[in-house]
C-alpha cells in the first residue's frame, strides 16, 4: 500500500486555460495499492482537475503532442524509468507546458 | 481678441503643414520601398563575408562599450562583423532581435517575411512604423536597420520561406533565428538547419508567456527530437486569437539576440538542451532541462528519414501563416451573410441576435441589440445562461406567428465560434433543453459586419 503523496502540479503555455486558468495546484494523491506513476496521475488529473475539452490535453493514455512534461524541472525522458512509468515521490513537482508558436 | 485669433490661425496652419508633411513622408517611404522591391525581386545571391583583420577607428568608437568586455573584445567583435544571421519572421520577435544584431555590428542580416505591415502589428513589431503600413515587412525592417547601422548588410526576402527555397537560403547564413508564428514553418526551419548544419535559435510568445531554446547546436537536440509529432491544429492558438503583449515578444526577441550574438562571437549559447520559460504576469523565469538528441530522430538521428524538405503544411495539417482559420462546421443553409442579416434587421423581423464572444472582446465593441452569452458558458451548459437565453426567446415569441420558431442568429468575431455555438444550440433543442428554434450563424462575424456593412464599427 503506497502512502498518500503531496505533489505540485503546474500548467503553463496556455494549458492552464483547460484548468480554469489556474496554473499551480498543490494536490494530495490518496494512498492506493499501486505506486503513483505519471500514467495514473494523468487519469487522476482528468477526473479531478481538468475542467473542459480533455482532448486538448490527453491523447490515449498520454498527453497530446505539443505538451512537454517536466518532472522537477527536467524533461520526463531524462529520468530512469521515465515518461508514463515514472514513479512519483512525495513533494515532486510536475509541470505540463504547452508549447507556444506565436511570434 | 487679436492674440486669440492669431493663436487659432497659427494652430490651423501648423495642423495643415503637419498633414502635408505626413503625406509627403508616406509618399517617400512608399517610393523608397518600390525602388528596393524592383531591385530585389529575385532571391538575392550573397557571397560569404570576407574575413576581417582589424577594426577601423570609427568602429572602435562605435562599439567601444562592448569591446572592453573581456569575454567579447576585439576578437569577438571581428567575428560578429563577419557573421551572417538569417531572421525568419520580421514580427514581434524578429524586430527586436534584428535591431540588437544590427546595433551590435553583425555583418549581414537576412530578413524573411511574406507579410505586410498592419496597424495591429505596431504595438510589438517595433521596427515598422505608421508610414509603412501596407508595405512588405522584410523591406520595412531592412530600411529601419539601415538607418540604425549603415555598415550592416541587410538582405530582405519579401516572400514565404518554402520547402523549395529554405535549404538554399539557410546554407548562405551562419546562424538562423526562428521568429516565425506557425507550426509548419517551425518544422521547415528546423529541418533546413539540420540538413545545412546550422544552429537554430528559436523563440515563441503568446499572451503573457514566452519560450526560448537553441536547437541543433554542438550535438544538442533539434526541434524534432523534442517534438516528433506536430500538435493537433485545433490546439494551436495564434496572437490574433490569444492576444500578446508587445513587451513579452520584445523580451524574448532580445534573449534570442543574446543567444545569436554569443554563438556568432564564439562564446557559445546558454540554452542548448534547455528551455527558458518566461511568465510575464508572475515575473518568473524558469529554465528546464530538455531531453538529449534522440538517436531515432527523423531529422538529426542516426538514420534520418528527413533527407530533403517536405510538405510541412500537410505534415502539420495547418497553413504556414498565423492567419485565423475558417471552420466549416455548418451547411450553407444554416448560415446567413452579413448582408442578409442587415436586410432582416432593417425589415424589423422579430429575432434574437446572440453574441458568443468572450467578455473581453465584447468590451471592445458590440452590436447594442445583441444578447451576450460567451461560447464557453454554452459549452459548459451553464444553467443561468440557458435561463437568460430562454427568457430572451420567450420575449420575442410575440413577434412571430403562432407556432413558428423564433429565429436565432449567432455572431462572433470571425464566424468560427458562432458555428460551434449553433451546433450546441441545435443539440440543446434536440435534448429539449430549449424550445424549438431555427438557429443560423452570421458568416464572417462582426469583422465582416465592419468590412461590408458599417465602416464605423471597430476592427480588432
Amino acid at each position: 500500500m503506497a502512502a498518500p503523496l503531496s505533489v505540485e502540479v503546474e500548467f503553463g503555455g496556455g494549458a492552464e486555460l483547460l484548468f480554469n486558468g489556474v496554473k499551480k495546484h498543490q494536490v494530495t494523491l490518496p494512498g492506493q495499492e499501486e505506486p503513483w506513476d505519471i500514467r495514473n496521475l494523468l487519469v487522476w488529473i482528468k477526473k479531478n482537475l481538468l475542467k473542459e475539452r480533455p482532448e486538448l490535453f490527453i491523447q490515449g493514455d498520454s498527453v497530446r503532442p505539443g505538451i512537454l512534461v517536466l518532472i522537477n524541472d527536467a524533461d520526463w525522458e531524462l529520468l530512469d524509468q521515465g515518461e508514463l512509468d515514472y514513479q512519483l515521490q512525495d513533494q515532486d513537482s510536475v509541470l505540463f507546458i504547452s508549447t507556444l508558436h506565436g511570434g | 481678441m487679436a492674440a486669440r485669433d492669431e493663436v487659432l490661425a497659427l494652430r490651423t496652419e501648423v495642423a495643415q503643414r503637419e498633414e502635408e508633411l505626413s503625406s509627403l513622408k508616406q509618399r517617400l517611404a512608399a517610393a523608397l520601398l518600390e525602388k528596393q522591391e524592383s531591385e530585389s525581386e529575385r532571391l538575392v545571391l550573397v557571397s560569404p563575408l570576407p574575413p576581417k583583420a582589424a577594426l577601423s577607428r570609427d568602429e572602435i568608437l562605435r562599439y567601444s562599450r562592448q569591446l572592453v568586455l573581456p569575454e567579447l573584445g576585439v576578437h569577438g567583435q571581428l567575428r560578429l562583423a563577419t557573421a551572417s544571421v538569417l531572421v525568419v519572421g520580421c514580427g514581434g520577435l524578429g524586430c527586436p532581435l534584428a535591431q540588437y544584431l544590427a546595433a551590435a555590428g553583425v555583418g549581414r542580416i537576412g530578413l524573411v517575411d511574406y507579410d505586410v505591415v498592419e496597424m495591429s502589428n505596431l504595438p510589438r513589431q517595433v521596427l515598422h512604423d505608421e508610414a509603412l503600413a501596407g508595405q512588405a515587412k522584410a523591406f520595412s525592417a531592412a530600411a529601419a536597420l539601415r538607418r540604425l547601422n549603415s555598415a550592416v548588410e541587410c538582405v530582405p526576402y519579401a516572400q514565404a520561406l518554402t520547402p523549395a527555397t529554405a535549404l538554399d537560403l539557410v546554407r548562405r547564413y551562419d546562424v538562423v533565428a526562428d521568429c516565425s508564428d506557425n507550426v509548419p514553418t517551425r518544422y521547415l526551419v528546423n529541418d533546413a538547419c539540420v540538413l545545412a548544419g546550422r544552429p537554430l535559435v528559436s523563440a515563441s510568445a503568446l499572451r503573457f508567456e514566452g519560450q526560448i531554446t537553441v536547437y541543433h547546436y554542438d550535438g544538442g537536440p533539434c526541434y524534432r527530437c523534442v517534438f516528433p509529432q506536430p500538435p493537433p491544429a485545433e490546439t494551436v492558438t495564434n496572437c490574433a486569437d490569444g492576444g500578446v503583449l508587445g513587451v513579452v515578444t520584445g523580451v524574448l526577441g532580445c534573449l534570442q539576440a543574446l543567444e545569436v550574438l554569443k554563438i556568432a562571437a564564439g562564446l557559445g549559447p546558454s540554452y542548448s538542451g534547455s528551455l527558458l520559460l518566461f511568465d510575464a504576469l508572475r515575473g518568473h523565469f524558469r529554465c528546464i532541462r530538455l531531453r538529449k538528441r534522440r538517436p531515432n530522430c527523423a531529422a538529426c538521428g542516426e538514420r534520418p528519414t528527413v533527407t530533403d524538405l517536405q510538405d510541412y503544411e500537410a505534415f502539420c495539417g495547418s497553413s504556414a501563416t498565423d492567419k485565423c482559420r475558417s471552420l466549416q462546421l455548418l451547411s450553407p443553409k444554416e448560415r446567413v451573410s452579413v448582408t442578409e442579416y442587415k436586410q432582416l434587421l432593417d425589415s424589423g423581423t422579430s429575432h434574437l441576435l446572440l453574441d458568443v464572444r468572450p467578455q473581453v472582446e465584447v468590451d471592445i465593441c458590440r452590436l447594442p441589440h445583441a444578447l451576450h452569452i460567451p461560447l464557453k458558458r454554452l459549452e459548459r451548459g451553464d444553467a443561468e445562461s440557458l435561463k437568460l437565453l430562454r427568457e430572451a426567446v420567450r420575449e420575442r415569441k410575440q413577434g412571430v406567428q403562432e407556432g413558428a420558431a423564433v429565429p436565432v442568429y449567432v455572431i462572433c468575431k470571425l464566424g468560427n465560434d458562432s458555428q460551434k455555438a449553433v451546433k450546441i444550440l441545435q443539440s440543446l433543442t434536440a435534448a429539449q433543453e430549449l424550445d424549438s428554434l431555427t438557429v443560423q450563424d452570421v458568416v464572417g462575424g462582426l469583422m465582416a459586419w465592419a468590412a461590408k456593412i458599417d465602416d464605423t464599427f471597430p476592427q480588432y
